[in-house]
């Protein structure tokens, strides 16, 4: 059987910046399975759906959920407390796939961030473009920072780090890595791929989109692609999250 | 261990609990959580003459205690469907119903005479979506149409048929009357109520396709008071869905008068739920001295 659900012991859950927290939960049998770019599907009590939040990372069957409280079920999640249980369906979805003796750039616009943190875990020397809004909304730059990655930070007000956005700093440095790997809002994964497509490098963008089962079933997180010269429907949860960003059709 | 095998216009199903269409795809990712055949049916994907796309994203929204819909009947087809999913199905040792919908009656009679020849044990003529421009609901909303079409694809379907009905509708007594007078074999109820949520921030629909179908614990009041209604106004069964999360809501819903039940919206929150359901189902009989779950069906005593 691939899929399961398992009880997973909330170890802890901390704000790290404004509206955004940081989860962690316990399970030797299923947090280990987790890939990088892949989701758990959060059961959240008294609600009716799942809440899918990408995985941040994955160590000593510890799974790390960074996620943003964005409406009544996160709201939930970020009052759950160290020791309580928590209903987990995962991993979930198709992840980054990357290959040795690549160098990838990695590009996170704010809470696109979290997922990839383990992804450049999984690969060597990697250059990590994290953008965010302002200076209030800024995560994971120590845990960037140790995990050896060369680290550029952008803010769209510059009120910290680089005043622009990611693309600015993805054109100056595009000759520097072989493939991008990118995670965030629709206007900048749009962006990125353009840059890519210009300088002819491949690009993996994952995406989000309201969702139910989380498997392919129910088919309500579609998105269009173009397969073959023919536009489809596609999934975010079984055949995404992540995509080839010119298969996309934005 | 009390007997939880139903038979519904002469096809016997394992316990009364079946996967409602349009949750469960074509079986094959709920295939890997656990043993299909540990469900009583399966209620496929909705499925159209020719390949639809759907409407686009988002197609859900959540709602108290509940879920709108608009996926649009995205599907592969039906020639799809019978050649590359209903021969993996059949061999899942449960019941497989084909839930077929159209644009006109013809695509409707068209796709029950292919379904007619193949394995397909069941036929449901989806007559309730409202998430369509076209066909869909727009069959089942009068008794006229709805006697109509069920007498016309009646004619092509060798199989035993089941009329999907919409709640969005003044009486639906009359309407499953209609359904049972031109040759329906059963009827399956409730569909998805037609509702709506806007993001007042954006002043936008959440849903692209504005409005959709609900669905979840919020409908369970309004389709046990409609299955009630029903089955005293029709003789033919009832497969009662809406709702349905626990063992304790489908005792209820047979109660009310259904044979047979739908689950499909708690299969989110809980994959396992249609396994936990038959469980307590069968401790409930236990515990009342009742052999059998059918001896359940149509018990309300009304005041």
């Amino acid at each position: 059987m691939k899929y399961d659900v398992k009880q997973f012991e909330l170890i802890s859950n901390e704000k790290i910046a404004d509206g955004i927290f940081d989860m962690r939960v316990k399970n030797d049998e299923l947090a280990p399975l987790a890939k990088c770019g892949q989701f758990a599907h959060v059961y959240v009590p008294s609600k009716t759906l799942r809440r899918p939040i990408s995985v941040c990372d994955s160590a000593n069957g510890v799974l790390r959920l960074v996620y943003q409280v964005k409406g009544e079920g996160t709201q939930i999640m970020s009052q759950m407390k160290p020791g309580e249980s928590v209903d987990i369906l995962a991993p979930l979805g198709n992840g980054f796939k990357l290959e040795k003796g690549k160098r990838y750039c990695l590009i996170g616009g704010g809470i696109g961030v979290p997922p990839m943190l383990y992804t450049a875990k999984q690969t060597k020397n990697p250059l990590v473009i994290t953008g965010f809004r302002n200076k209030d909304l800024i995560i994971l730059q120590d845990d960037f920072k140790q995990s050896g990655a060369e680290l550029v930070l952008t803010t769209d007000d510059g009120s910290a780090g680089i005043h622009g956005f990611v693309t600015d700093v993805l054109k100056d440095k595009i000759g520097e890595v072989d493939e991008v790997c990118a995670c965030g809002p629709i206007p900048m994964l749009k962006a990125i791929a353009e840059v890519c497509k210009v300088n002819n490098k491949p690009c993996q963008i994952s995406l989000e989109e309201r969702m139910a089962c989380g498997i392919g079933a129910c088919l309500v997180c579609a998105v269009r692609v173009r397969k073959d010269g023919e536009e489809i429907m596609q999934h975010v949860c079984k055949d995404g999250p992540v995509f080839n960003a010119e298969e996309v059709v934005f | 261990m009390a007997d939880l095998s139903v038979k519904i216009a002469g096809t016997e199903f394992n316990n009364p609990i079946i996967a409602a269409s349009g949750t469960f795809g074509f079986g094959r990712e709920y295939g890997e959580f656990y043993p299909l055949e540990k469900l009583g049916g399966i209620s496929c994907k909705g499925i159209t003459l020719k390949r639809r796309d759907g409407n686009p994203s988002p197609r859900i929204a959540e709602t108290p205690s509940g879920i709108l819909n608009a996926v649009g009947l995205q599907n592969p087809g039906v020639d799809v469907f019978i050649n590359e999913d209903l021969p993996w199905l059949k061999q899942q040792n449960t019941v497989i119903i084909a839930n077929i919908a159209g644009n006109t009656p013809e695509e409707y009679c068209e796709m029950a005479e292919k379904l007619s020849e193949t394995s397909v044990d069941m036929i449901e003529m989806n007559i309730s979506c409202p998430n369509v421009k076209s066909g869909g609901v727009q069959f089942g909303t009068s008794c006229e149409s709805v006697g109509a079409i069920t007498k016309a694809v009646r004619k092509h379907c060798t199989k035993p048929l089941i009329v999907k009905l919409s709640p969005n509708v003044t009486d639906i007594a009359l309407i499953a009357q209609s359904a049972e007078a031109n040759g329906a074999d059963a009827v399956s109820m409730i569909n998805t109520l037609t509702g709506m949520r806007i993001d007042i921030k954006t002043r936008r629909p959440i849903i692209r396709n504005n409005t959709g179908g609900m669905s979840g614990p919020a409908v369970f009041p309004i389709a046990v008071r409609m299955v009630w209604q029903v089955s005293k106004a029709i003789k033919i069964p009832i497969i009662g869905m809406g709702g349905i999360s626990t063992w304790q809501d489908a005792v209820e819903m047979m109660i009310a008068g259904a044979s047979a039940l739908q689950i499909g919206t708690v299969m989110f929150s809980d994959p396992y739920a249609p396994i936990k359901i038959n469980e307590g189902i069968n401790k409930f009989l236990d515990e009342n001295g009742l052999k059998s779950v059918s001896e359940l069906t149509g018990t309300i005593k009304p005041w």
